[in-house]
């Protein structure tokens, strides 16, 4: 149907220029005055449509410091930020703090999710706002500090504890011997590195130990992202078997790898996909084995 | 750490707005256990009561519990959570054996339709009474 249709329309548009072609000077003149009309009201429409995708994104970011007076009760401001394509949320709290308010306080260094500085609670779920499209969120964008963290001001939380659990681990290896020569590398099997290569790629962000509930309720759980620091030097064949002792005494612990209630909430927000709950499971049976005795 | 400002509990909860499979899983499992521990005691005590004497108070107090209509829908919630707890309780079975954590989401919702099937299928034989 379409087709035949379409075939006629062209058919009368060749006729209507052969027409043209034949006619005289009057027509010629009439007939470019016509195109040049449909010229300026097809720019015309083009403008438009640029002004209406050119649109404002509506930045909703909690205020709070509390070294000032008058600021020390918390409050979300509301910051109308310029939308261009492939702008990211910390792209619009750059702008923002650039041509608004240059108090405004928040972490960020890379702008390419390797720093691991700007994780933040964007619309209800940790993100990490360079890595986050502003295209990709509703309006109002909502920018909070992570959950579960103090506040030191606005956006920036207090990371101590974080650190504190990640180094609880003992991250360090200790092999039992090392290789002869003085300049002999420790070899590591390709099918090992594919075993741990996912956990190697945390950057300390804190999103996961921020969406974790169990982390919430308790401040000495090790966290997702310490039980991954584990399990990257636990299951590297580099190892030594007395570290890996030890470490696995701190993973299976009271507040170690048990408390873990497998949510996944952990690997959904972690932003560099690294399959956290997998890991803290892997551990989980490590534990097991090691301490399950039948003889 | 100098001054820092608590957002408190009620804060912090209310604020989520964007739950994922995993969570929403965990929340009903905790839910359907705590309602069928509590089922299990008002189970034990009205069962414990009317068996004490002869049979006939065990007939009459089943069939007086049986003619009520709030007793047979509460029976079908009842189907639902212990389906629900059963199926999900497969799932973390396999999630603690490492299988399929990539398809947690996946076997998640396979469980609520299976239970939804499974609880429709059995309103007429639970409403239709004694």
């Amino acid at each position: 149907m379409s087709t035949q249709i379409e075939k006629e329309k062209s058919e009368e548009a060749a006729e209507e220029s052969e027409a043209e072609t034949e006619a005289g000077p009057q027509e010629r003149r009439m007939s470019e005055k016509r195109a040049r009309t449909e010229a300026r009201e097809r720019r015309r429409q083009q403008r438009e449509q640029v002004r209406e995708t050119e649109e404002t994104v509506t930045l909703k970011v909690f205020r709070y410091d509390p070294e000032v007076e008058g600021k020390e009760e918390p409050r979300f401001d509301e910051f109308l930020v310029p939308f261009h394509k492939g702008m990211t949320v910390l792209d619009a709290l750059i702008y923002a703090r650039d041509h608004y308010d240059s108090s405004l306080t928040f972490r960020h260094s890379c702008r390419q999710a390797v720093c691991g500085s700007d994780a933040l609670f964007v619309n209800g779920q940790q993100r990490l706002g360079c890595k986050t499209q502003l295209a990709d969120l509703d309006d109002p964008v909502r920018v909070e500090p992570l959950p579960h963290q103090d506040v030191v001001k606005d956006l920036v939380v207090d990371m101590e504890h974080f650190y504190e659990q990640m180094h609880a681990v003992e991250p360090y290896f200790q092999p039992d011997d090392l290789p002869d020569g003085e300049l002999e590398e420790q070899r590591q099997s390709p099918e090992n590195r594919e075993r741990i290569k996912m956990s190697t790629r945390c950057i300390w962000c804190g999103a996961c130990m921020s969406s974790c509930n169990i982390a919430a309720g308790d401040n000495q759980y090790l966290g997702p992202a310490a039980i991954n620091m584990a399990y990257r030097f636990a299951m590297d064949e580099r190892e030594g078997e007395n570290r890996k002792e030890a470490r696995m005494r701190i993973v299976e612990q009271e507040h170690g790898v048990w408390r873990c209630q497998t949510q996944f909430s952990c690997t959904e927000v972690c932003p560099k996909d690294i399959p956290l709950t997998e890991h803290i499971q892997e551990l989980k049976r490590e534990a097991v084995k090691s301490n399950l005795k039948f003889w | 750490m100098s001054q820092t400002y608590d957002r408190g509990t009620v804060e912090d909860f209310g604020r989520w707005r964007e739950f994922r499979a995993g969570m929403w899983a965990w929340i009903f499992h905790k839910f359907t256990g705590w309602v069928l521990v509590g089922y299990l005691f008002t189970h034990i005590a009205v069962l414990s009561t009317a068996t004490a004497s002869d049979p006939t108070v065990y007939t009459n107090t089943l069939q007086g519990l049986e003619e009520l209509l709030i007793v047979r829908i509460l029976e079908v919630g009842l189907l639902a959570v212990a389906v629900f707890h059963i199926l999900n309780g497969v799932r973390l079975l396999f999630v603690d054996l490492g299988m399929g954590l990539e398809n947690q989401d996946k076997s998640f919702y396979a469980s609520l339709v299976v239970t939804a099937a499974i609880v429709v299928a059995s309103v007429p034989t639970f409403l239709a009474g004694v």
